[in-house]
């Protein structure tokens, strides 16, 4: 397929999987962690991937977010095959494109709030007189503005995310991945979370995000999410329009 | 990623082990500091040759003499030799200086005058060798440690003195500076010129057979001079040496002058050679620099007189260095090359500490490229650091053993050189390498965590 013709086919669609597949050895055996799913995620949609442990729901998102390269079949953003592009062409989609979330935060213990969200604007080779607004804004925005200064250890796990979530938008991505983004939260924080989520998805003021969550909470993914696509055993099993 | 945030980064990271990476630029440093200490020590060797020829205007000088008539005494090689057997011998007289003073490269053209005298201070004498110095030798570094001035003027009626021969005119206890201001008497073989026609009513003016055949009479001259300045004792490495090294200077004009009789004087005698004007035993002939000395010296040599200076000798020192000062690299680098597995060790180490963040950093967008750059700059801060508290070091050793050195020699009674020197160049060049050599010890390492897979690196606990 031509890139003319991603283009045209791309319109509205903010990235696409057409019959990817990650299968790996793993001694003799052949683990298919993600097998030939196609999928398509609108500009602007909130998708839940909702899926049991080892059902390839990461495995996927890391494939969409171009950390991982497939096996087989193609996944299509911005008009380009990822499986195509260059390592370093990889880097900058992961950089400018899509924000990543983890379960786990991430965020450099020894750095402070301003420094972890300053990490892509320094990759990204932003000017270092337009950085701190930007940071600035990007804490504001997670309601940290006043904890620039904390390092993660100072901060709850609450607060860790949301922190994770601004730098993650510090480069106002037009996709942001979410993997498990409350597995390491209690309930309350969980949901503190995911209206955070909404609300980046669906702002008060200015252009939403799109953004595409793992989650293994059916509670959590029926609240926020637009559609749900169920996996199971690297394929999709279900998959259901809520909004 | 940016330059300036790339440094940013890597220096953050070090700070984080900062006793491992500590100890690691410590390594570095111990290697630069030994490459630094030998190879100063060997440059100041060097310096110190260079000094005592330069000084001796073995580097810009030729020495011109009347060409003997056997070849053999000439000295030099065949070359030399083929050159002087086309042209027949001259006479050195003023008509020759004129000539050579007008090739290309020589700046100047001064008669060596050498002579034998007694020197004489109440109550002591001592025979020495008297030589005339030119005004430019103030300016040519050859009075380095003088102690008083230079001659006030040209023709002036003073002297400066070598401090060994002022030790043997003095008292036991004086200082050879005590002679400053001093008036010093000396004693001379005094050419006289024959009277034209002999007056026979005045007893002794008759002239002899002898002093018939020389064209000339001797007598004893005596002349007192102030002593205005003191050159240090031979013991302490410095004062003139070479081609003219002499226990008493004169002014150049007031030695030629004085109408002292020198070797060269009884050698026309005994060849009854004729020439015009004033004839000289040698000529000081000095070139523009030490690479216009080999082109003076062929043309002297092609107008028939004897040439020679040591041009050939200065590079055969200099390439002797050049080979004393690479072992002495090779030696100090050595500890250098044990320095850079201690860099591999560190980077290593920290790439599995640090596996989680890279990690990190490639989910955020950094490319293999970044993450390479990133330790790559860690390994040259590392060397930078490490190469700059090396010099330093290196520096200190390089002082503690010349100041050893130093004591030991005063405790021979001897005075120390400055065996010891630290250029630019050898500051800029070890720190360059401690660089060079830490970016090749981070190859490894950098490329081992550039191709970290993301996926892993982010499940690493």
């Amino acid at each position: 397929m031509s890139v003319s013709e991603v283009h045209a086919e791309m319109n509205g669609v903010a990235i696409r999987s057409d019959r990817v597949s990650r299968h790996y050895h793993m001694g003799e055996a052949l683990i298919r962690a993600v097998d030939q799913i196609s999928l398509e995620v609108r500009a602007g949609e909130f998708l839940a991937l909702l899926g049991a442990s080892g059902s390839g729901k990461s495995t996927l998102l890391n494939l969409l977010a171009g950390l991982d390269r497939p096996t087989a079949g193609a996944i299509f953003a911005q008009g380009r095959d990822l499986a195509a592009m260059s390592s370093q062409e990889l880097a900058g989609y992961r950089n400018r494109t899509v924000g990543m979330v983890f379960q786990s935060f991430q965020l450099l213990p020894r750095m402070t709030l301003e420094e972890n969200v300053e990490l892509p604007l320094r990759l990204a080779e932003v000017p270092r007189g337009e950085r701190p607004a930007r940071v600035r804004k990007a804490l504001e925005r997670v309601r940290l503005g006043g904890r620039v200064k904390h390092r993660p250890t100072e901060l709850s796990g609450g607060e860790q995310q949301r922190a994770a979530i601004a730098r993650a938008l510090v480069n106002q991505p037009a996709i942001l991945l979410a993997d498990e983004p409350t597995g390491n939260l209690d309930s309350k924080t969980g949901e503190e979370i995911m209206n955070l989520l909404a609300e980046i998805h669906r702002p008060v003021s200015g252009p939403g995000c799109t953004i595409v969550l793992v989650t293994h909470e059916r509670s959590l993914a029926e609240r926020c999410a637009d559609r749900i696509v169920s996996l199971s055993d690297g394929s999709i099993a279900n998959e259901e329009r809520l909004r | 990623m940016k330059f300036t945030d790339l440094t940013e980064l890597a220096a953050r990271n070090l700070r984080e082990a900062i006793l491992r990476n500590s100890l690691t630029t410590l390594g570095i440093a111990v290697g630069v500091a030994s490459l630094v200490a030998l190879l100063s020590l060997g440059v100041g060797l060097q310096q110190l040759v260079n000094r005592s020829v330069a000084r001796a205007g073995l580097f810009d000088t030729v020495s011109v003499r009347p060409r003997q008539s056997n070849p053999f005494r000439s000295g030099g090689g065949g070359q030399r030799r083929a050159t002087e057997d086309v042209q027949a011998p001259r006479v050195l007289d003023d008509a020759a200086r004129r000539e050579i003073s007008l090739l290309p490269n020589v700046i100047e053209v001064d008669p060596e005058i050498r002579f034998t005298a007694e020197a004489h201070i109440e109550p002591r004498s001592q025979l020495t060798l008297v030589a005339g110095m030119p005004p430019s030798s103030e300016s040519s570094g050859s009075l380095e440690g003088l102690t008083g001035h230079f001659f006030s003027a040209p023709n002036a009626e003073e002297a400066i003195i070598q401090g060994d021969l002022a030790k043997r005119l003095l008292d036991d206890g004086k200082t050879p500076e005590s002679l400053l201001g001093q008036e010093i008497a000396l004693r001379f073989a005094q050419r006289q010129a024959l009277p034209a026609a002999p007056d026979p009513t005045q007893p002794g003016s008759a002239v002899g057979p002898d002093e018939e055949a020389m064209g000339f009479s001797i007598i004893p001259g005596e002349k007192n001079f102030r002593v205005v300045g003191v050159l240090p004792t031979s013991d302490s490495g410095n004062g003139p040496v070479g081609f003219n090294a002499a226990g008493i200077y004169l002014p150049l004009a007031m030695a030629e002058s004085l109408e002292v009789v020198q070797g060269s004087d009884l050698r026309d005698v005994a060849r009854a050679a004729s020439g015009e004007g004033r004839r000289y035993a040698a000529l000081n002939v000095r070139a523009s620099s030490p690479a216009g000395v080999a082109q003076v010296e062929s043309a002297v040599r092609g107008m028939g007189f004897a040439a020679f200076s040591l041009i050939d000798v200065t590079r055969n020192l200099r390439t002797f260095f050049a080979i004393f000062d690479l072992f002495l690299g090779i030696f100090g680098s050595l500890a250098l090359a044990v320095a850079s597995l201690g860099i591999i060790n560190t980077l290593v180490m920290a790439i599995l500490e640090r596996r989680r963040e890279i990690g990190v950093l490639k989910a955020l967008g950094a490319a293999d490229r970044d993450v390479r750059q990133l330790f790559f700059a860690e390994a040259g801060v590392m060397g930078l650091v490490g190469g700059a508290f090396g010099v330093l070091m290196g520096w200190g050793i390089g002082r503690a053993i010349h100041f050893g050195t130093a004591v030991y020699l005063k405790r021979q009674n001897l005075t120390p050189p400055n065996i010891w020197s630290v250029p630019w160049w050898l500051v800029l060049g070890a720190v360059a390498f401690a660089v060079l050599v830490s970016l090749v010890s981070g190859i490894y390492p950098a490329s081992r965590a550039a191709r970290l897979d993301p996926v892993e690196a982010l499940r690493y606990e």
